[in-house]
């Protein structure tokens, strides 16, 4: 590591301690811990939505993928910025008027029961740590090659970074964090953008003319990763619909004040990922052009420092070491985020709301919180540390799976569904994060013929990368089923006023801090 | 994005001030759930986002489809292909949706209060 990297990446330390020493003071109930007090302003929550998109996956990962597999990598782009659409025309607002700190709290705000709280929460726990590992692995590897330092060293590194700003900054440092990442990566995306394709004499003729002519069509058209049209649709739905049923990007709508605010973050956050990921075209291709495909797949087989080597072509070594450093600060970001949302999860739903009866003081859910975030963090740095020599980027997308088959349909039916119960959220649930988990640990992540390829070795009975296609309808068929048949258990009077509310307090936003009853 | 905070204005103090009057007493929300204008605004919001929300997902969900035949591969202009194209387009779409809805939405709020000071002015008896 020379000077410039070295004072890039203390740099970014500095500024994010900076920011959680400020934040800490500021951090003192639980609505401060877990939702920034819900005093963020519109942009602020914009920019940090777009922070949790942007992951490391996505603007190392995406413009690794379009430089090595064309338009197959592209794919990803469309998917993280239509998303935003669903976000905002059907879940935002009312999650905004109906939520507290959690999905589990916007679900009991309609069916008060422990059970649903526990299913949710364990959903939840599931999707963290499945995006963690993967972050978190990434994460030990990319640092290791950007950096020169050991991989456990890394992951203790990021974990310790991670585990700080929770711990004493919650949600306003973990924000904070964020949003400055998102500045920092959107102005370096757009300045590596804007010199490759000034490299291409800013015509878009020229840029497809030259990487048709160097490497072949084959890169201007899908096919390279995906063989056929049924594994990319079902890739698209996972993360079309999986972004509304995320729990660390839902829990962000819960900093801010009311429904209006929630819907300029999400309008703001459009905007931002919509400039970034067409940007990745630009990283894509001049990575391809610049730096070659040979020598992207040397550095990391998967592609993940196309950018890096990109940023060293065009601009030596301080642009490495800025982009480096901005990719760093994205890992950082990311996780705290989900440090933060595993830990609502096990301290506010499971500690506070079910094992205490929601009777917890203040300064004793502040103590839990904490106590739950270092959990969370010690588990997945565990995990992270045994899953090293394993290709578990493909996690994330099992995360996107089960957002859109476990979280969605019951966020939509609980809004939406007069006739919904308990038992179909408890049946949804259960069937999305079971389906998702099985026939993925059943598909060719998991299993592949070619060794090394995978995690076994063998013939996948599954076909499908991400099986959204199969586990999406199941879980809006399971909540369905197990509302209908269930009918006659479930008190109908009592249910049906407890709608009235919900369909109430959803459409106006009345009383949004009054959610209890 | 100015123009759309100013937009936001106006409906945000229409809603602040009905509410906090509101807030005070007791909401009876079943009064409001049966409420006829409550009812017609519902109705009119959940069509527009549903039917809007249809249309997105159905152009989205086309591009992995036509994306793996001739059409989307074919080259357009030059040495752009088909499926890029398409993409840029629903970009472009998510820009415009995005748009279209932070337009329509101060609207809404401005029938939601409008429903509120119904109920309101009803004394919780509308």
């Amino acid at each position: 590591m020379n000077l410039v990297t070295a004072g890039f990446f203390l740099g970014i330390v500095g500024l994010t301690l900076i920011i959680t020493y400020i934040a800490a003071k500021k951090t003192s109930s639980a609505s401060d811990f877990y939702t920034a007090g819900g005093g963020l302003k519109g942009w602020q929550n914009g920019f940090a939505i777009a922070g949790d998109y942007l992951s490391a996956a996505a603007f190392l990962g995406v413009s690794g993928a379009i430089a090595l597999t064309g338009f197959d990598g592209f794919f990803f782009s469309v998917g993280y910025v239509v998303a935003n659409l669903v976000l905002l025309y059907i879940i935002a607002e009312p999650m905004r008027n109906l939520g507290r700190y959690t999905l589990a709290d916007m679900l009991t705000a309609r069916f008060n029961e422990k059970r649903i709280r526990g299913v949710a929460a364990t959903g939840t726990i599931i999707i963290v740590i499945l995006y963690m590992i993967a972050q978190l692995v990434g994460a030990g590897a990319l640092i290791k090659l950007l950096f020169g330092i050991d991989y456990w060293l890394a992951v203790l590194i990021v974990g310790v970074m991670m585990t700080t700003y929770v711990l004493f900054g919650g949600m306003t440092a973990t924000s904070w964090v964020q949003i400055i990442k998102a500045g920092l990566l959107l102005f370096g995306t757009t300045l590596l953008a804007f010199l490759v394709f000034a490299k291409f004499g800013f015509s878009f003729m020229n840029m497809f003319d030259t990487i048709s002519a160097e490497h072949g069509d084959k890169f201007l058209n899908p096919g390279m990763k995906y063989s056929s049209s049924i594994d990319s649709v079902s890739m698209m739905m996972a993360l079309v619909l999986g972004t509304s049923g995320l729990p660390h990007i839902l829990m962000r709508f819960f900093t801010v004040k009311d429904a209006k605010t929630a819907r300029s973050s999400i309008s703001w956050t459009t905007w931002i990922t919509a400039i970034f990921f067409s940007l990745t075209i630009f990283l894509g291709f001049g990575a391809m052009h610049f730096v070659g495909i040979d020598a992207i797949k040397l550095e990391n087989a998967a592609g993940n420092t196309a950018a890096p080597l990109l940023a060293e072509y065009l601009g030596g070594n301080i642009l490495l070491s800025f982009i480096a450093a901005v990719a760093f600060a994205t890992i950082l970001a990311v996780v705290s985020g989900l440090v933060l949302t595993g830990a609502s999860a096990i301290s506010h739903d499971i500690y506070g709301e079910i094992i205490k009866d929601g009777k917890l003081t203040e300064k004793q859910q502040v103590i839990a919180a904490r106590i739950g975030s270092i959990s969370i963090a010690i588990i997945s740095i565990i995990f992270a540390l045994f899953a090293q020599s394993l290709n578990v980027s493909f996690l994330v997308s099992f995360a996107f799976c089960i957002g859109a088959s476990a979280n969605l349909p019951v966020i939509l039916y609980t809004i939406y569904w007069k006739r919904f119960n308990s038992n179909g959220v408890v049946a949804a649930i259960v069937t999305g994060v079971v389906s998702c988990l099985i026939l993925g640990a059943m598909g060719p992540n998991i299993w592949s013929p070619v060794e090394g390829a995978a995690i076994f070795v063998g013939e996948p009975l599954v076909k499908l990368s991400v099986p959204a296609i199969i586990t999406i309808p199941l879980g809006f068929i399971a909540g369905y089923l197990g509302t209908v048949l269930t009918q006659h258990n479930v008190e109908q009077k009592k249910s049906q006023e407890i709608y009235q509310e919900i369909r109430v307090k959803a459409n106006t936003g009345v009383s949004v801090s009054d959610i209890s009853h | 994005m100015a123009n759309i905070s100013t937009l936001n204005n106006q409906g945000e103090k229409m809603i602040k001030t009905t509410f906090n009057k509101v807030e005070k007493e007791q909401i009876d929300y079943k009064t409001i759930d049966q409420m006829a204008s409550f009812n017609q605004f519902v109705k009119k919001k959940n069509t527009f986002l549903f039917s809007v929300t249809a249309v997105f997902l159905t152009f989205y969900i086309l591009l992995p489809i036509l994306a793996f035949t001739p059409v989307l591969q074919q080259k357009w202009v030059g040495n752009i292909t088909g499926v890029w194209v398409y993409s840029a387009a629903l970009f472009v779409m998510t820009i415009a949706l995005c748009i279209v809805y932070t337009r329509m939405a101060p609207k809404f709020d401005k029938i939601a209060a409008e429903v509120m000071a119904e109920y309101k002015k009803g004394g919780g008896t509308a």
